[in-house]
């Protein structure tokens, strides 16, 4: 289950896109979900379509492994798609008891079908190809200048870094705890609502201490390791852009350029 | 009646890249009243195999039978066999949830749809089997030490008076004196409710000392079955996979070599000290010619 | 001069009611005396409780005394500008192995304490290298933690430990939590790093067996010092031993036992082959008596 989700889990391979500095893509995965909610026309598509290919094609992640992540939402799709379908308002296609199909919607629910698969893609390719520390190396230099008035910029970033190396262990417990207490005759399944929320306490109270546990324990394993926040340290993988990161930069804004034109020029069907 | 595996596996992730074979065409058949030590280091598949005599996991192919029934029969009660199978997991500690003892011990009984009445005569009876002094028992769990925690986790599959008590590693992290409660518990429990036990370990010493069946298990499979001195014979074996007979076992076994006529199937200390002081004592010069060992 | 130097050291916990008023006072370190040489191999032993995490925590900076004093070096641990420094001479590996590993690559984790106290950049992958080939995992540097045996994550926080280079490593309770198998990976590592790189070492353990190659012993009970020796000396004492809720080693307990019957054992049996040949040599005799 909750295994399947592939978003945010790292695929290593030796690939361009898995060198590139995480700034690079992080700034990349803007312009590119930016650039699906405004292109317009089948020119602007297809570039945005050949853009991906390209980019998936060139991180060596096997393009099955990438639809895996999709599959886990699926669900969130159909239901989006389905509002845009019987919800908006316009010509009327096809019509059956309260719900019409109009034209417009037709082609939203298609549209927004099509960003969504192509966001979750492009998202992925960040994930996938970026291991979670370069992200969070990445988040906290883009907002440096932030610390500036005062905002935990290093604090945050390291949060983030320690929530994802602990998640997989955290599951792993939920798991563990969830059997200890079936085998005590719990049961996670049945009743309604409300019961379903009492039966989860016999899991949720144990998680809880055991993550206060660990969190402690990392604290002081932390601060044995003479971590005094971030003031005068050093970084083993400081980040500094290649010639490589300045190409990708352009080529990114190339595209995004590409996409505004067709959006001005080509609009057409849409 | 017996609890019987036939030819269970176990796949985890089957189908995708990161399959593994946990378990291999195990079969075994578990007698009433027996106290058997399972055998293993971390990843041989002893953890998996436990798991699936209380229905918890589900082998990928294979059968298990309780007391002749199919478990993974469509009618088969899942709930009533883990109310026979008791379970106390790894750390069984960290399961501790309630804000009193006793409350915490008694979620299995209720869970069982026992009446309040006994329900907490059950809690009761499982905390004196374990030894939990009375006027604790209104406290909350997680003011005790480590050894108490898990005394009172394993109180709290006790209180569902399974027939059937499987322990994972009862004795992890604790300190000799605490590991010698928890065994001495488990003994007890078995010499006097006449209980199936089902011990995990990784200590050859502990298991030699309890056990009267061994189950070895390595890569998956059931590597060795049968009295411990019967598998302790296998030592060369085991050391190749990980795993080392106690201490006692090379010794008797390295005197041999060296000539000496001592008893190689000693497993424990008084068994190895009466062997020894047979030999040494009781000296007969006929059996112990070792006038050119290398030695 | 030692390393570590501890005089008359007290820790007492005070556990206060909402009030702030004192409810309880343990009393975990008891007037503590303690004298390690650079170079040498300690290991202290004591059922839980005994005190002997606590001990560690002062090593390293983690707790203050509350009477007492506590040098490492010629630093003294209850002053705060001393902090960084003794934990940069003093490294700790803990008991959990996954609670202390920060990163998720390998070679992340390690580099962490360098990182904090501000080495440069090429030093920071130099050092990350070496104390990765020191533990035998340069292999894993790229792996993620979670797919590591315990003993592995156990040689990664040493790595992480060593990679900061400091002239000494409490090792508290490091193997609590491993099998066999990575408890001897562990153990082989500390002593590894003992005669090689001439570490200072100081175990916290309750398995007996992990200690019988150790420079000195020290047993503690109820915050004290009960016993201090060589390995054989302590290991002599088997009742005493028991006394305070420790394990002796089957063989020492054997060897004990066959003296107790009347064979001429010396105490203090540590390894196998030496009661092996104490056997050989009595049967020797036994059988020339008989002969003669």
């Amino acid at each position: 289950m909750l295994r399947d989700i592939t978003l945010g889990q790292y695929y290593p391979a030796d690939s361009v896109i898995h060198k590139l500095d995480p700034r690079v893509k992080l700034f990349s995965t803007m312009v590119y979900i930016i650039s699906l909610f405004c292109f317009r026309g089948i020119a602007a598509l297809v570039v945005a379509t050949i853009f991906l290919v390209i980019v998936i094609r060139s991180s060596k992640v096997p393009f099955k492994f990438m639809v895996k992540g999709l599959k886990a939402i699926v669900i969130l799709m159909l239901i989006t798609a389905l509002f845009n379908l019987f919800l908006t308002p316009g010509k009327t296609v096809v019509s059956f008891w309260v719900f019409k199909i109009t034209e417009e919607g037709a082609k939203n629910a298609a549209l927004m079908a099509v960003r969504l698969t192509y966001l979750i893609l492009g998202a992925s390719i960040m994930t996938l190809t970026t291991t979670p520390n370069q992200l969070t190396d990445g988040l906290e230099k883009s907002l440096m200048p932030l610390s500036k008035i005062g905002v935990p910029v290093h604090a945050i970033a390291m949060m983030m870094s320690i929530a994802l190396r602990f998640i997989p262990i955290l599951i792993e417990e939920t798991d563990k705890i969830m059997k200890a207490q079936m085998a005590r005759g719990a049961d996670f399944e049945s009743g309604n609502l409300f019961q379903r929320v009492k039966n989860m306490i016999p899991l949720l109270v144990p998680l809880f201490i055991s993550a206060f546990r660990r969190a402690d324990d990392l604290a002081m394993a932390m601060e044995a390791r003479c971590y005094n926040g971030g003031v005068g340290r050093t970084k083993m993988k400081p980040l500094h852009y290649e010639g490589r990161d300045k190409r990708a930069y352009l080529i990114v804004l190339g595209y995004f350029a590409l996409v505004m034109v067709c959006r001005i020029y080509f609009p057409f069907p849409m | 009646m017996s609890i019987i595996l036939d030819n269970v596996s176990y796949v985890y992730s089957e189908n995708t890249a990161y399959q593994i074979q946990a378990l291999k065409n195990i079969n075994l058949k578990i007698e009433d009243g027996q106290f058997i030590g399972i055998i293993g280091h971390t990843g041989s598949g002893k953890s998996t195999l436990i798991q699936h005599l209380n229905g918890l996991m589900k082998a990928t192919s294979g059968s298990i039978y309780f007391h002749g029934k199919d478990i993974y029969e469509e009618d088969f009660d899942l709930r009533e066999l883990r109310n026979r199978v008791g379970l106390v997991f790894q750390y069984p500690e960290h399961q501790l949830f309630e804000a009193t003892i006793f409350d915490d011990v008694s979620f299995g009984p209720k869970n069982q749809g026992l009446t309040k009445e006994e329900a907490g005569l059950r809690t009761f009876e499982a905390l004196k089997k374990v030894g939990m002094p009375e006027e604790l028992y209104d406290q909350s769990p997680f003011g005790l030490s480590g050894g108490q925690k898990r005394r009172v986790a394993i109180a709290g599959v006790l209180a569902m008076k399974p027939e059937v008590l499987i322990l994972d590693e009862p004795t992890a992290g604790l300190d000799p004196a605490g590991r010698d409660e928890i065994l001495d518990l488990v003994a007890r429990m078995h010499r006097e409710q006449g209980i199936t036990v089902i011990l995990v370990s990784h200590s050859m010493e502990d298991v030699a000392k309890y056990v009267q069946r061994m189950i070895v298990m390595n890569q998956g499979s059931v590597m060795y079955d049968g009295l411990p001195k019967e598998v302790f014979r296998h030592y060369k074996e085991l050391e190749a996979v990980g795993l080392a007979a106690p201490q006692v076992t090379y010794l008797m076994n390295e005197l041999k070599a060296c000539g000496l006529n001592v008893d190689t199937d000693a497993t424990t200390i008084a068994e190895a000290r009466a062997s020894l002081l047979e030999a040494l004592m009781g000296m007969d010069a006929k059996k112990a010619d070792f006038g050119g060992t290398p030695c | 001069m030692g390393i570590i130097r501890a005089k008359q050291l007290v820790h007492e916990y005070i556990r206060r009611d909402e009030e702030g008023n004192v409810e309880s006072i343990e009393t975990a370190l008891d007037h503590v005396d303690l004298d390690v040489e650079q170079g040498q191999f300690i290991a202290i032993l004591g059922h839980n409780g005994s005190g002997k995490s606590t001990l560690a925590k002062h090593i390293n900076a983690l707790l203050t005394p509350t009477e007492g004093s506590l040098w490492v070096g010629d630093m003294d641990v209850s002053k705060e500008e001393n902090i960084l420094p003794v934990r940069r001479t003093a490294g700790m590996v803990f008991q959990n192995p996954d609670n202390q590993i920060v990163a998720s690559v390998v070679e992340e984790d390690v580099g962490f304490g360098p990182e904090n106290i501000g080495v440069p950049t090429e030093e920071i992958w130099r050092r990350v290298e070496k104390s990765l080939k020191d533990v035998g995992m340069l292999a894993y540097r790229h792996h993620s933690p979670n797919k590591l045996s315990g003993g592995q994550k156990q040689r990664v926080a040493i790595a992480g430990v060593v990679a900061m280079e400091p002239k000494c490593i409490v090792f508290d309770e490091p193997t609590a939590m491993l099998d066999p198998n990575g408890r001897k990976e562990v153990i082989r590592t500390a002593h590894a790093l003992n005669k090689e790189k001439g570490v200072t070492v100081i175990l916290i353990t309750h398995y007996m067996e992990e200690v019988v190659d150790a420079d000195r012993i020290i047993v503690m009970d109820q915050g004290k010092i009960v016993m201090q020796g060589t390995p054989r000396e302590i290991f002599s004492a088997v009742g005493k031993l028991k006394e305070y809720r420790l394990d002796v080693p089957q063989i020492t307990v054997l060897a004990d036992l066959l003296r107790q019957a009347g064979l001429d054992i010396p105490v203090g049996v540590l390894k196998r082959e030496e009661l092996l040949q104490h056997i050989l040599r009595i049967a020797q005799v036994e059988k020339s008596g008989e002969v003669s």
